[in-house]
Order: structure tokens, then sequence, then C-alpha cells
């Protein structure tokens, strides 16, 4: 060591270049404040473990607002409390970067306390330092959430009381409770030997991270002259005398030895694959349109028992729509009306673009129970197709300026084994005697709707059953 | 690529992950749930992350993070979920960090219901956090524009460093329409801003705070410039039967929708009326509207909103009292039907004759 010049830590800029102003050379934080030991120790770990080149810092709101001017790595400066966040979206981004969340007591354990919490519980491969001091330094020398019950602040001028305060928080022992983190300890900011034990603490937290073993959280017992209205060194001993007395120093957690390095790479996919990945079909489907007219403008609504198949026989009409190139659209019922176990939903199938997918009056409707029928009855149009199912409900609506097909799809569906098929001999009712559906397309869908044999057989069965049953009733 | 029917819910997430989308940070809540649901499907596949986050704060400061990597990066939620995200948007905007934010608004105020509003035009268009700052707001009116909107989304929210929000409201959410995706985005704007650690990026810094007042000043007046700038380069409406119409009806979303139909069964009874629609909420189509106003053939303009009538306000000071601006909202949840449009607008140009 002899003849070397002693200099800053190359963890930290030479210049500040962050920090506006002419002096880009002094730190902002008061004498006898910990947070300025702290960050050389910091500093130090990061060039002592490579990882200057690959660190990350985010800076809280507090008094160390401002640690951005001096770590010579990325930084970034986040919300208040919101470090721990901000650092995940950072590290699940850049799993090899070495992120480093550092945050006073207002900061992580009020405002924050679901971030850090949450981050913990994950096991974020991040290393987080918990600078507790006990007072809000930068906002004026408020109560923190681990200010000592007694204690005078401007916000507890009367001194804390657990009555209205409560117990200072204590940080370390909640994140230690918690399976996930893999290493938890207390040190503080006092004289050399606790100095000394806190730089060991920190050089582990980031040694942990750079071998990927997740979650490292250092709490720091730290002073401040200022908020706490004493001289650098009165604060020193009251740090050792009375405030660890309340936040025993230690290793609450280390199991760091025990866990195998994390793997957090991102295996992105190829371009080429990703349509595939995230399932669009490849190649077009056939259009037929051939048997469909010119003009067609039909406002179809469904409405069931939820179970019935409702909402999905709506998708196979629209489905079947695209196919024939015409406009589709298909609205559930949504909000209020999905409540009272009745389903329905709107499919406008339109040779024009649609412009509202809402249905006022049908041109079509299917009707599953009763409640639909009483509901939606009066609203088809005159010499509109209704479809109800005659196995479940009787035809009371009295109106003869309507095509009412009594469907027994219920006692049908029975029959072929299977209650959960009777919307598609709705299906194949409607097929039969609309112009807008083509049976040939309807048979093309459906075994891409069921790739299973079994279920696509059953299926095929019921739409031809029918088919039938429309062929009592004229086009 | 093939037209496939889908949620317009789920293609957004198709459409983010063509666009180059590999991280989704998110808290889920009804009507918007599908999106994550989606998200945590396919950005697995794809390598990508999806985090559901312990809460809308956390969510949108996972995409602080993220954003400030050079990741194409999204969240969605909705209404109360936004309320939740306007500290987080905020600093993205104070930052300048790029990512989109989808809001699939559903009625308040308060817990209110899942039903669908437009109520969140003041909270998305007009900032909603502190500071003077707008994002960047698209609304989409189908499936189709769900996908295609979220990838412009992106390629806007990087082109100006800006946040940018696909504002949407239950209806086009839940619905399923044809949707032709595009191929996979292969060009992406340079990022030059980034913070990945590395010492090529050291100056760079991911902040919003300027201690000194006149360095924050100058940066609120370099947004304002760049909010002026979009508001002259990015202003997208569409229009139909406008070039004759003596009434314009103007209404966003699912509105314009309802909007379409109202003008074709008003056509049909002789009454020349068209629509016009705004794509962009900001910008807003200020200079488009205000021509309405110096139009002679124009009787009167129809403002329709899911709302109490918020994004009106923005057609009236276009308008500036040139022409007569009459508003009809429903709210709640509940949605007007096309006559009802067709029956208020009737009622006005009788009072007004």
């Amino acid at each position: 060591m002899s003849g070397q010049i002693l200099s800053k830590s190359s963890g930290f800029f030479d210049d500040y270049i962050h920090k506006p102003g002419e002096d880009k050379s002094s730190t902002h934080y008061c004498p006898g404040c910990g947070h300025g030991i702290l960050h050389k120790l910091i500093a130090e770990a990061l060039v002592d473990n490579d990882a200057t080149e690959k660190a990350v810092f985010v800076s809280p709101v507090g008094c160390s607002v401002f640690a951005y001017y001096y770590f010579n790595a990325g930084n970034f400066q986040a919300a208040h409390g919101r470090a721990p966040a901000v650092a995940t979206g950072i590290k699940r981004s850049l799993p090899d970067s070495v992120v480093i969340s550092y945050q006073g007591d207002g900061d992580l354990a009020a405002i924050g306390g679901n971030e850090i919490l949450h981050a913990a519980n994950r096991g974020e491969a991040i290393s987080v330092f918990f600078v507790n001091n006990g007072i809000y330094g930068m906002t004026g020398g408020q109560m923190a959430p681990t200010t000592l019950v007694g204690t005078k602040t401007t916000t507890t001028p009367y001194g804390r009381t657990l009555r209205n305060e409560g117990y200072p928080i204590q940080m370390a022992e909640i994140i230690a409770s918690l399976k996930a983190p893999v290493y938890v300890e207390r040190v503080m900011m006092a004289d050399t030997k606790s100095i000394n034990a806190a730089r060991k603490a920190v050089r582990k937290a980031i040694k942990n991270q750079v071998e990927k073993k997740g979650f490292s959280f250092v709490e720091i017992l730290s002073t401040c002259p200022t908020g706490w209205k004493m001289t650098p060194v009165q604060s020193q001993e009251w740090l050792i005398s009375t405030y660890q007395e309340h936040f025993p120093l230690g290793v609450l957690k280390d199991i760091s030895d025990q866990v195998e390095p994390l793997n957090l790479d991102h295996n992105y996919a190829e371009l080429s694959q990703v349509p595939t990945l995230i399932d669009l079909p490849k190649e077009n489907f056939e259009v037929h349109k051939e048997n469909i007219p010119d003009v067609v403008d039909e406002e179809i609504i469904v409405a069931g028992f939820g179970g019935q198949g409702v909402l999905t026989l709506g998708v196979w009409l629209s489905e079947m729509g695209m196919r024939e190139d015409l406009n589709v659209s298909w609205i559930p019922s949504y909000g209020p009306e999905m409540r009272g176990g009745t389903a329905n939903c709107n499919v406008k199938m339109s040779t024009k673009r649609i412009g509202a997918p809402v249905i006022a009056h049908p041109t079509v409707l299917i009707v599953m129970n009763k409640p639909s029928l009483d509901k939606y009855g009066e609203t088809l149009v005159e010499n509109g197709i209704m479809l109800y199912d005659s196995s479940l409900m009787g035809d009371d609506l009295e109106r003869t300026d309507i095509v009412k097909i009594p469907v027994p799809a219920t006692k049908i569906a029975n029959e072929l084994g299977n209650t959960r098929i009777s919307n598609v001999i709705f299906l194949g009712v409607l097929t039969g005697l609309s112009d807008f559906l083509d049976e040939s397309v309807v048979r093309n869908t459906l075994p891409m709707i069921f790739k299973k044999r079994h279920l696509l057989d059953i299926n095929l069965k019921a739409f031809e059953r029918g088919l039938e049953i429309s062929r009592a009733y004229k086009k | 690529m093939a037209k496939q029917l889908i949620k317009g819910n789920e293609a957004i997430v198709k459409g983010a992950i063509l666009a180059g989308c590999r991280a989704y940070f998110g808290y889920p809540i009804t009507p918007a749930s599908e999106i994550a649901h989606a998200a945590a499907r396919y950005m697995p596949l794809v390598g990508g992350t999806f985090l559901q986050a312990e809460s809308e704060i956390a969510a949108i400061n996972m995409v602080y993070g993220s954003a400030g990597t050079g990741m194409r990066v999204m969240t969605a939620s909705s209404s109360p979920g936004m309320s939740l995200k306007q500290e987080g948007i905020s600093y993205i905007a104070g930052a300048e960090l790029p990512c989109v934010i989808v809001d699939i608004m559903r009625a308040g105020p308060g817990l209110g219901n899942i039903a669908p509003e437009q109520s969140d035009y003041h909270q998305m268009v007009k900032g909603g956090g502190h500071g003077n700052y707008k994002n960047i707001v698209l609304a989409p009116n189908s499936a189709q524009e769900m996908c295609d909107l979220t990838i412009l989304a992106f390629d806007l929210a990087d082109k100006y460093r800006n946040p940018a929000v696909v504002l949407a409201d239950g209806f086009i959410g839940q619905m399923m329409e044809p949707v032709q995706f595009p191929e996979p985005t292969t060009e992406f704007i340079d990022k030059n801003w980034v913070v990945r650690g590395i010492n090529e990026d050291r100056e760079n810094l991911i902040s919003s705070i300027e201690i000194d007042p006149d360095d924050l000043e100058r940066h609120n007046e370099k947004l304002q410039k760049k909010y002026a700038f979009i508001a002259h380069k990015e202003v997208r409406v569409e229009t139909y039967e406008i070039e004759d119409a003596e009434y314009v009806l103007i209404g966003y979303g699912i509105v314009s929708r309802l909007i379409q139909t109202a003008v074709d069964q008003l056509r049909n009874e002789g009454v020349k009326v068209g629509m016009l629609r705004p794509i962009t909420l900001m910008p807003f189509p200020t200079e488009i509207i205000s021509k309405l106003g110096d139009n002679p053939n124009i009787k009167g303009i129809f403002v329709s909103e899911l709302s109490n009538g918020q994004m009106v306000e923005d057609v009236r000071l276009a308008i500036n009292g040139r022409k007569k601006v009459w508003f009809h909202g429903r709210m709640g949840g509940n949605i007007p039907t096309t006559q009802e449009l067709v029956d208020e607008l009737k009622k006005h140009m009788k009072e007004q004759s």
C-alpha cells in the first residue's frame, strides 16, 4: 500500500456529470451523515465484484434522491417508494445487470411497503440497501416508520406514541420471514468496527447478485445529525447506545450458499416464428361466397342459460360469416346483463361495414330458455325468424308476423348422448333455413372447431339433425 | 397472414407482440383482464416477460424501469386502475420514456361498475397525474384497430419518447371481429438515450427531477414543443358522409360505431348528416373541427360520449361559438341506441328551425 495515492473508488464518477451547477466534485450530504460512507462501501463493492460495467443504480426519494450524481453506473431515479418495482422492471429486461435499489426508511418502510414486500417475496435478483436513520431528513425532520417511541419530530412534537403511531417497524425481520430472500442482514454505520461489518454485508449482497443468487437485503442503521439535532459524534454515540437496541444487528437469514444460481435469461423467439407462437393462422382460409346473396344484413341474437353454449354458437356464426367474406361482429352480454344466469350475444353479418355491434331489433332470434323468449320475443323484426328450444318451453308468444320454428334441441341432444350439443342443432336448423349460411362452409369449419374425432362426429351428427328439421320449412 | 376472429382485448396483445413488445407488467381488472390473460399466455412463448404485479402502482413503475432499458413494454388496466397508475405515468412522461398503456374504460366514479364508459377522457387525454404533461392517446373503434393502433402506439411512443395510451371501452375490448394481423415489425428507432448499465450509455440518466427552476422550466417548455409538434404531425380522424353534411356527429370509440349506423338511418330519411371520428384524442383534431366552424353548410354539431361531456369541451374550444354544439351523453355503463341518437339530433334540429 505504501506510495499509493488514495483516491476515490472507480465505482464513483470522476466528475459528477449528472450534478447540475459548477461544483462537480462535492456531495450534497450533511457532515456526519451515514449515506456518504454507505455510498463508498457500495462503490467499492461494485468495483471488487467487477460489476461497474453492468451496474444499474435506482435512486429513491429522500436524502439519497441524488445518489445518481455519484455512482459510476447506469442511473435511474424512481418515485417515492417505487424503487423495488423500477428495479424489477430493469432486472427483468436486463437479466445480466446488477441492479441496486437504495432506499431510506420513509421510502422503503412507509410509502413503498408494498413494493419492497413483493419484490422480496418474488425473490427478485436484486440487491436492496435500506438506510434506517429513524427520521425524514430531506422533507424536514418528520417521523419515520422507524422512529423510536417517545422521539420528538416535526410531526410528533410531543413524542411518538404507541397509541397514535404504533411501534417502529422492523423491516429486516419482516423480509427475513419471507421464503424467497437469500440474504438479510442488519448492520450499523457508527464506529470502525461496525462499518467494517457493514462493508462485508454490502459486498455479500452485491456478490450474491453477480452470482445470480436472488434477493439480498441489507438494513443499515445510520446517522442523521441534522435531523436528530446532534453533532456527528453525538449521533454515532446515540446510534450505538440507543438506536441499535431497538434494531438488533446481525444476519437474520442467509441461504445464499444453499441456493443454485437462477436462470434469468430470455430466450427470445425468432421473428419468423412469432406469428405461429401467438396462434396466428398461417395461410388464408378458403372464402366461400358463391351461394351467398349479394346483399346480406343479418342481426342475430342468441340467448339462453349460461352453459347452453349460447356465446359459442354466436362465435361459430361469426366464424362462418367471416369465411363467407362477410363483415361480422360478435358482442357478448356484458356488464349487469350477465347476472341472473342468462347469457346472450349479438351477432351481425353484413356485406356492408358494420356500425353499431349492438342489436335492438334482430332479424334472427335463437332462444334456448323461457326468460330469453320473454325478453327478446317482441324485439324481433317483422318476418324475422325465431328458433326456440321446444323441449324446454312452449310457444306462448302472441305474434303472427314472424316465422316460429320449434326445435327440440335439448331432447335430440340427449338422444345423441350429450346435452351440450344442442347449440349445434340450432346451427344446423339456421344453416338449412337461411341463405346467408352455406352448408359446405359449416361442414368445413366444424373440424377446425372440434379437433377431437369423437367430438367432431357427434357434433356433425347434431348438425345433420338440425338440417333435417329445417327441411320441413321453406328457405 | 390470414384473418382471425378475435376479441379486441386479445388483438391488442397480439398486435403488441408483433410490434416487438417483449415485456408486460399489469394487474388484473375487469373488463381489461383478457389482455393480461393473453399476455400471460403469449409473452413466455416468445421469450418475453409477463409479470402480474402486486398493484397498478408497482406495474407502472416496472414499466418505467423496463422502458428505461429500451424495452418495448406495455401495461393495461381499466379506469380505477388507471387512477392508481397516474403517479407513474407522470414520472414516465417527465423522464420521457416510451411505453404503451391500454385503458379499457369502465364506469365510475369510484368502484362504479364494470360496464363501458368513456369517462377517463380527462384523466388520460389532459394529463391525469401532476405536472404539465400529455400522453399520446389513440381511440380504436374495432378489433382491427385494437391491433393496428397498439402497433402505432409503440411507434409513436418511441418516435416521441412519450407514453402512448390506447383508450378503448369495455365494448371494443369484449367485441369479436375479424382482424388482419400484419407481419412482425422489423425496423425500430434507435434509442441512444437508454440506460443499460454499460459504459456506452453512462452519460444517460432516467429521471424526472430537475432541481433548478430554470432547468425545469426549460424541460417543461421542451415538452410543450414536443406536444405541439405531435399536434402538427400526428392527427388522425375518420370521416363518413361528411362532404355535403349539414349536421356533423362527433364521437370516438364504440360511440362512433353507433353514430355510423345513425348516419345511415338519417341519410335514408334524407337528412344530410355525416360523422367525424377522432382516432387521435391527443393530438386532438382541433384544426379539422375548427374548419367545420367556417363551413357555411353546417347547421350544427352533435357530440355523443359515454360520459358527462368531456371530449365535447375540446370540440367547443375548436368551434369557439361559431356553430351550435349539442351534447348527448350516457353514463353508468349504459349506451345509447342509434334511435336515441337520431331522436336527440332531430329534437335539436326542430328547436333550431
